[in-house]
């Protein structure tokens, strides 16, 4: 082998052995590396025990109740399998809304029936367009579900499959 | 393709975000005009070293 | 063949190349401010507000330009890298260390607007997701090879350790793309991709390929004008740079 060939061997089997090493820590960081755990995890008890840690998932609709005193916001944050129910004291980000993404930095409390905020952050989606468009969509939407829940009403009696209509979209599973 | 804004106030106003975009704007102009200042200059620099480091050479060899 | 390949080398040689990019600056000075100017008018002027974060989401307009020219000159300057340490060619060094800056100033840029706009929108300047964590170690490799070429006085030693340093950096480039993908992130996907139709009205999506363009035409001219500082000092003392300088006083 002619020295350049050497090198660029060298330089190959280098950036080789740095590409299976950055993969096995990335592995190993996996669980670290995930900013926010699912009222699913919690459920499961994989949430960690009088730690501080963050859940994320949608705001359910006509959760979000503001108590008496005016600065405490109760909500139930969903990921559509399981709901949690989220306390917090303080401002809320401009779009923090019902059926939208939100992160919760917090602790458990009540025997872990309750989640305890101390930060609220929302998490949005990487559609951009203008209120009339967004509107349209969710007009086109709810016309698309009317009409399907309308097939399902009359092919009940018929042959139609009964699947489901499929839930909307977690804005966990959104941006891939 | 019209204009979105309906006076000079609204288009600084930003809707309420003005602060948060034009503070964004406006780092991002000042870094695209210092950047190239600060090329120009070093080059200038530059220049100016090598031809005077030429001259003190060329006074050596006379 | 062989004729192409000598035409390449003829090109990778410092003193060949430095006339070359000396014509070439004007025209992408031109682009970038074309492409600019087209791109703010449709933006910052034209395009509607978004449904979601009203008008504060015009942020877009440098924080995905940034954010794409971040990582882009990384991977440029890594292959230069690259060359460098596989061919020993002189232009691979000057070109990696003529990147590194504009590279740094675009990962900062990239890092200041996301959290002017993640305050409003998230509630928070910053976070410690994946996404943004990622892109905070960008700007460090960025810093950390240039300043590891600059504390190495000989340039042929220093461009193989920055070269070495900027090829082990590489792995961070994926990992910062595929951030929102891999793990649970406060980050947003991308709305712009290769594999899915973008998920913007036409308009704001126009506005942004604009200034991406501006932003991709401004590196280029800035870096091919660095890379002419560069040469200049390196090849002090031969025969074409002395010639240069002579050119330089007529002037």
């Amino acid at each position: 082998m002619k020295p350049r060939q050497k090198r660029i061997a060298l330089i190959v089997a280098g950036l080789v052995v740095l590409g299976i090493a950055a993969t096995l820590v990335l592995n190993a960081l996996n669980s670290n590396i995930a900013l926010y755990i699912s009222p699913t995890d919690v459920a499961a008890g994989k949430a960690p025990q009088g730690k501080a840690f963050r859940i994320g998932g949608m705001v359910k609709e006509g959760s979000v109740k503001r108590e008496a005193d005016g600065v405490t916001v109760n909500f139930i944050v969903t990921d559509t399998e399981k709901d949690l129910l989220v306390a917090y004291k303080g401002i809320l980000p401009d779009l923090f809304k019902e059926g939208k993404g939100v992160v919760a930095q917090g602790k458990l409390a009540d025997g872990g029936t309750r989640f305890v905020a101390s930060e609220v952050l929302a998490k949005h989606d990487e559609n951009y367009m203008p209120p009339e468009a967004a509107k349209a969509v969710g007009d086109a939407h709810q016309r698309a579900a009317d009409n399907k829940a309308k097939a399902e009403a009359t092919g009940a009696a018929g042959t139609a499959p009964a699947t489901p209509a499929t839930a909307e979209k977690s804005p966990l599973k959104t941006g891939y | 393709m019209s204009i979105h804004w309906n006076s000079f106030g609204e288009f600084l106003a930003m809707g309420g975000y003005g602060l948060y975009v034009w503070g964004s704007f406006g780092i991002t102009a000042a870094i695209m005009f210092m950047e190239p200042i600060i090329a120009v200059r070093n080059r200038k620099n530059l220049v100016a070293r090598l031809k005077r480091q030429a001259r003190a050479e060329r006074n050596k060899e006379q | 063949m062989n004729n192409r390949l000598i035409n390449w080398f003829k090109y990778a040689s410092p003193q060949s190349f430095y006339p070359l990019a000396g014509k070439m600056i004007p025209w992408f000075v031109a682009l970038a401010t074309v492409f600019g100017l087209a791109g703010l008018w449709l933006g910052m002027v034209v395009a509607p507000t978004d449904f979601q974060q009203g008008e504060g989401y015009r942020i877009i307009f440098i924080h995905v330009p940034a954010s794409w020219m971040s990582m882009f000159i990384y991977l440029v300057m890594a292959f230069w890298a690259a060359l460098g340490l596989a061919y020993n060619t002189r232009l691979s060094g000057m070109m990696a260390q003529a990147l590194a800056p504009t590279g740094a100033l675009m990962a900062f840029l990239s890092l200041w607007t996301g959290a002017l706009w993640g305050k409003p929108m998230w509630g928070t300047w910053w976070v410690w997701d994946a996404r943004l964590t990622s892109e905070l170690i960008l700007l460090f490799l960025y810093i950390g090879f240039i300043a590891l070429q600059a504390s190495i006085d000989d340039p042929r030693r220093a461009d193989k350790a920055g070269a070495v340093l900027a090829l082990v950096g590489v792995v961070n480039i994926p990992i910062i793309y595929f951030s929102v993908k891999w793990w649970n992130t406060l980050h947003q996907g991308s709305s712009v991709s290769l594999t899915k139709s973008p998920s913007m009205a036409i308009l704001m999506l126009w506005a942004m390929l604009l200034m991406a363009l501006s932003f991709w035409m401004y590196s280029i001219a800035v870096a091919l004008y660095r890379a002419r500082t560069i040469m200049l000092e390196r090849e002090r003392g031969t025969e074409w740079v002395r010639e240069v300088l002579q050119q330089e006083g007529a002037k």
